[in-house]
This record gives structure tokens, sequence and C-alpha cells, in this order.
């Protein structure tokens, strides 16, 4: 079994964090991973940068200039991840724009993260059509799971159609916003997040965006299986010993 | 019909809506009503209006006698530089904001390299009372100070995109994610024929105008519909769209599209895009754009601020690839040359995007009495201290 599909069946108030791959230093990436999960992260989404982010606030698309400035690509990121499962048991999801997807070649990329043992992909700017027609067999082919988006804008029958489409959890993103904004859960949002609840949808739900610390985590664990961290991290490990910022944060999450 | 979009949003290998689900509840209730909203006879009847007594169309079609003489064919240049504000962006934006209004949208907002679509979106929000926020390069804010200035007249907000290069291609994502962050009220006016779909037909749609004209014009002045050549310059190209539009079907119609090789294709300054681009996904469509072979967007380079952008619209892709457009490239100081040239035989400051299309004549050989239509897209003066700084005026 697929080890997302596994944690969502054997865990309640999932933390999953996100980083950007060669962020702060070029050779960081695996460290990080090793750090989050010793930390207690569930889910690890790694970013892989791309010049023009459009769905990303400030933070994250610094973060993205100085790992691309530093010489990242999607060649260095997976011959930097040939080491990721030495020790690193949790799951594991890629995350970033189609474009570099594309130049890499859709099916050797599939190919990649499979034998590097990533688990799942998140692409924003991929469309459900598009995944559909050419991407999802060669998805499937390789085990990996295709992480959607949905938005309190998203209409109900869209909902069912990426429910249908993925198998791996689905993205809430607590309003429609770029990466880094403050979760304020007012009673709209508490309806939307409600309201996907009664939907009984057959994957596993994480709400994003906006998420900073234990208190808005918790609330977002109310209304699904867990949580996912992005901006905040970033911004934490800016600077500073890597390991100690990277235990640090994470106590903030912990009892 | 074999160039337009299809049911699907694409041309041919080109084009669709590579958005993320954010951006998806707007521009699919943009898609599922434009072609209706822009059908009704209401709709039309006053975008007629204001192209006619407010943009002042007809533009003329102009037979240029000294140039036509110099070059040895019927040179006619469509004057779009006559339209209010001075280029063809304002064709645009008179549709959209009509568009805008009848979704019920209360918020306009838009990106400008040079500041010409920001012009043209700034003047349209005035005109209908709309609120207007404008997102464009810190460097072009610089550049092109007369623009910013107008724009502020005029009422918008310029906000200043100071990411990447700090140009058109930035303030492009800036826009677009404004649009992420206010997803009921808000309508962005993109400026050309990019973008997800219906963008690049809607905005081919409303720039058509200039190829309806087109061939009306010269029915009535030579005979023929039919010219020989149709020129027009190409950043994102949406004057080029414009101009190819009621032609693409009549095949003996030669369209060739001029993009800016900056200071030369290969001298790492350049925006030739179909030159030393290759396929892959930008601002929300796929086309063909210049990157690297990790998929990192490539910093374009011209002099012409309108040109200074690293892809083109899926549509001119497709002409690309199926071999029905010709694209070809002109060089920054061929492109001036140009400007001077038109300014010294007619009289006329074309913008340096325009000049790119007319410095293409030096390239072409003619029998004799070809007939050659180029779009003259916008006027000079924003360019003028370009002009004064290389020629030393």
């Amino acid at each position: 079994m697929n080890r997302i599909k596994k944690l969502f069946q054997e865990k309640k108030n999932i933390l999953s964090i996100y980083y950007t791959a060669g962020y702060p230093n070029i050779g960081d990436t695996i460290q990080i991973a090793e750090a989050l999960q010793k930390s207690g992260a569930d889910v690890l989404e790694i970013g892989f940068p791309y010049s023009d982010p459009v769905a990303d606030g400030p933070v994250i698309q610094a973060s993205s200039k100085q790992s691309l400035d530093q010489g990242m690509t999607l060649k260095l990121l997976f011959e930097q991840l040939k080491d990721l499962r030495k020790n690193v048991t949790i799951p594991v999801l890629l995350m970033g724009y189609v474009n570099p997807v594309l130049q890499f070649g859709v099916e050797k990329f599939c190919e990649a993260c499979a034998e590097v043992g990533v688990d799942g992909c998140i692409v924003p700017d991929l469309p459900m059509v598009e995944y559909e027609e050419f991407y999802k067999d060669c998805f499937e082919k390789h085990h990996l799971s295709n992480v959607f988006l949905i938005t309190p804008q998203t209409a109900e029958e869209r909902i069912r159609k990426i429910d249908g489409l993925t198998n791996g959890f689905i993205y809430l993103l607590s309003s429609s916003a770029t990466t880094g904004k403050n979760l304020e859960v007012g009673n709209t949002t508490e309806a939307y997040f409600s309201r996907i609840k009664n939907m009984n949808l057959k994957n596993p739900t994480m709400i994003g965006f906006g998420i900073s610390d234990k208190q808005t985590f918790d609330k977002a664990c109310s209304y699904a299986n867990g949580a996912i961290i992005g901006t905040a991290f970033v911004k934490a490990i800016a600077d500073g010993n890597l390991e100690e910022s990277v235990s640090n944060f994470m106590k903030k999450f912990k009892d | 019909m074999k160039y337009k979009v299809n049911e699907k949003g694409y041309y041919g290998d080109f084009g669709g809506a590579y958005i993320p689900e954010m951006l998806y509840p707007n521009v699919e209730e943009l898609r599922q009503n434009y072609l209706k909203i822009i059908a009704d006879p209401d709709f039309q009847k006053e975008f007629h209006q204001l192209l006619k007594d407010y943009v002042g169309r007809p533009s003329p079609l102009y037979l240029a006698k000294r140039y036509s003489e110099r070059f040895g064919a019927n040179i006619f240049l469509k004057r779009e530089d006559l339209n209010h504000t001075g280029a063809h962006k304002i064709n645009n934006t008179i549709g959209q904001i009509l568009l805008a209004e009848k979704l019920g949208k209360k918020r306009i907002i838009a990106e400008t390299g040079a500041g010409q679509h920001g012009v043209a979106t700034a003047t349209v929000c005035a005109l209908r009372n709309l609120e207007c926020v404008i997102y464009m390069g810190e460097v072009d804010i610089e550049r092109q100070a007369p623009n910013v200035a107008r724009m502020k007249m005029l009422g918008a907000k310029v906000v200043p995109a100071s990411s990447g290069s700090k140009t058109l291609k930035d303030a492009t994502n800036e826009a677009m994610r404004d649009w992420i962050n206010n997803p009921v009220d808000t309508h962005y006016i993109i400026g050309s024929v990019v973008g997800p779909h219906p963008y690049p037909d809607m905005v081919a749609i409303f720039q058509s105008i200039i190829s309806e004209e087109t061939k009306k014009q010269l029915l009535e002045q030579t005979g023929s519909d039919q010219p020989d050549y149709v020129l027009a310059c190409v950043g994102g190209g949406s004057n080029a769209m414009g101009m190819f539009y009621h032609f693409m079907d009549d095949e003996n119609v030669k369209l060739i599209a001029v993009e800016a090789a900056g200071k030369g294709v290969s001298s790492g300054f350049s925006a030739a895009t179909t030159y030393l681009g290759n396929e892959g996904v930008l601002h929300g469509s796929r086309s063909i754009l210049m990157q690297t072979p990790d998929g990192q967007v490539v910093e374009p380079h011209s002099v012409s601020a309108g040109l200074d952008y690293p892809g083109i619209g899926p549509q001119h892709a497709h002409l690309f690839k199926t071999g029905r457009g010709q694209y070809v490239s002109i060089t920054d100081e061929e492109s001036l040359e140009a400007g001077l040239l038109c300014t010294q035989l007619e009289g006329i400051i074309p913008a340096i995007e325009s000049a790119h299309a007319l410095a293409y004549l030096e390239k072409m050989e003619f029998k004799g009495g070809e007939n050659v239509v180029i779009c003259l897209s916008g006027r000079g003066d924003k360019d003028l201290d370009t002009y004064i700084k290389y020629f030393n005026l």
C-alpha cells in the first residue's frame, strides 16, 4: 500500500510540512527532510522551484528564487533525493508548477519519482482535464498519488469529480489566496469547512494556506484529517542552525 | 476555421487553461459567458458605438506613397496609432470593460509593460467609473514615467511589480496573484492574446476589428480584399492577431509576424520567442516560450517594452507551427532606423514596436505592384526618449 493511504488510515491530526528544495542552501534538501521526520512531521511536501510561481506569496517566491539562483533543477533534485529513503520513512510529495515537469518529460518525471521513493505530487497549475487525459495513466503506473486543490469557490460537482480522480488526499485551501496569508476562521470559512466535511468524500482532506501555529492547526484538524504548513516554516529556517530551527519550529505544534 | 480555437480551448497543440484552482471559477465564468455576451446585439451596438465615437474608428488604411516608391510595392499602413490613447490596445479594453460590467464586476486589474495597455485600461475604467489597479514592473515604471502619470491622472492605482526581472512578465504574475486573492468581484483585463483560454480568443475577437476594417478598405482602394502580404509586430501578439484574424483562412495572403531580436538572436539579449523558445506553459497556456532546459522562464530583452515578453500567444504558436505564418525578427537598431525612416518619408513617428514590422520591409523582395499591409500598431510619442538617445537628437 502507498505510504500516504497507510498514514491516513492509521493517524489523525496529520501535520504536513512544505519546504522549498535547495533552500536556504542548495544541499539542505535531505537534511531538512530528516530533521522534520525526527521532530514529528507526518508528511513532507518538497517544493521544486519555478521562476514564475503565480500561486505563491512573497516568502515562497523568494525561497524559490534563491534556490534557482543556487543552481537547483529537477535533475539535481532527483540526484539529491537518491538518499531520501535511507532514513526517511514518512510520505513524501513533490510540489511545483507544470512547466519544469513538461521539460523534464512527464514519463521520465514519474519514473524518477518512483525510483527515489516519492509517493505523490501536487502541481497546482496542472488542470484536471489535462491530468485525466495525459498524466493519470503514467502517475498510476508508478503508484504516484496526485493531489488536487479546492477553494471555497469550488463547486460541489467539481469537488466530486476531483474526489473521483485523486487517490491521496484533497488539499483544502482555507481561502482563495496566494500562499502565506493568515488563516482567519470566520463564519464563512467554518461553513465551508463543514460543507466539505459533510460531503463525506472518499479521500481524506488536508487544510492548507494560512496555518502558522498550534491554535490554527488544531482548528484545521477539527474539520479535516490534518493541515499543511508552508510559508511559516520556510520563514523559520531562513537563517540560523538548521537542525535547531526545524526542531524549535516543530515544538510549537506539539503539546 | 482551422486556425481558430476548438471547443477544448486549444489551437492545435497550444492553448488550454493551465491555472491553479483558485483562478478556475473566474476563468470558467468567463469561458461560459464570453461568446454569448459578445454576440448579444446590445453589446455589439454599444461596443461599436464606443469604437466609433470614443476611439475614433475606423482607423484609416493609408497608402504610403513615398514608402511605396522606396520599396517598389504598394505599402498600406493600418493606422492604429490614430486611435484614442495612441495604440490598438484600446480596442480590447473597450470590449473587456463592457464584458466585465455584464458579469457584474466592480474592480478591474491589468498588467502593463510599456504602459499602453495600462493607459488603455485606466481610460476605460474612468469612462465607466470602475476601480482600477494596474501592475507594472519597477523597471518599466522608471522608463515609462509619462504613462505612469497618465494612469494616475485617470484615477488608477499603479502597483510596482518588484519580483524577477521587474518587467512585463512579472507584472503579469502580480496581476494573477491579485486575481487569486480577489476571486469574486474583480475582472482581469489581460492586454494581449496570452493567458488561459478564453483570453487569447476573446482578445483576438476584440482586436479583429483591425482586419475586418482593413478588408473593406482594401476592397475600396484596390478592388480586392486580398493583399499579398500582411505584416505586424509580435510581443504577446495582440495587434498581429487582430491584423491577421480575417486573413487567416485566405491562404494566398502571406502573414508575417515580426518578433524583437533585441541585440541579436544569439546575443543573450533577445525576445525572438519562436527562434529561441520551445513548447511549454507560461501564464496559463501552452505555447512557445523562452526557457532553460529545466523549464525556467528566461528573461527577454528588447528596446521596445511592448515586445519585451518571453512568450507568444497560443494562436501564434499554432500559426508558426503549421507554417501558416512566417515568424521573423528585427534587432533594436534595425527597428530604430526604420522608425526614423517612417518619420522622414511619411511624417509619422511610429512606436518602436510597430517600427519592428516596418523594418522587415528592408528584408523583403518585391517584383513590383504587390499590395502590402502593415499594422502601425501605435504612435511613437512614448518612445521619444529612446529615439533621442539613439539618434542624439
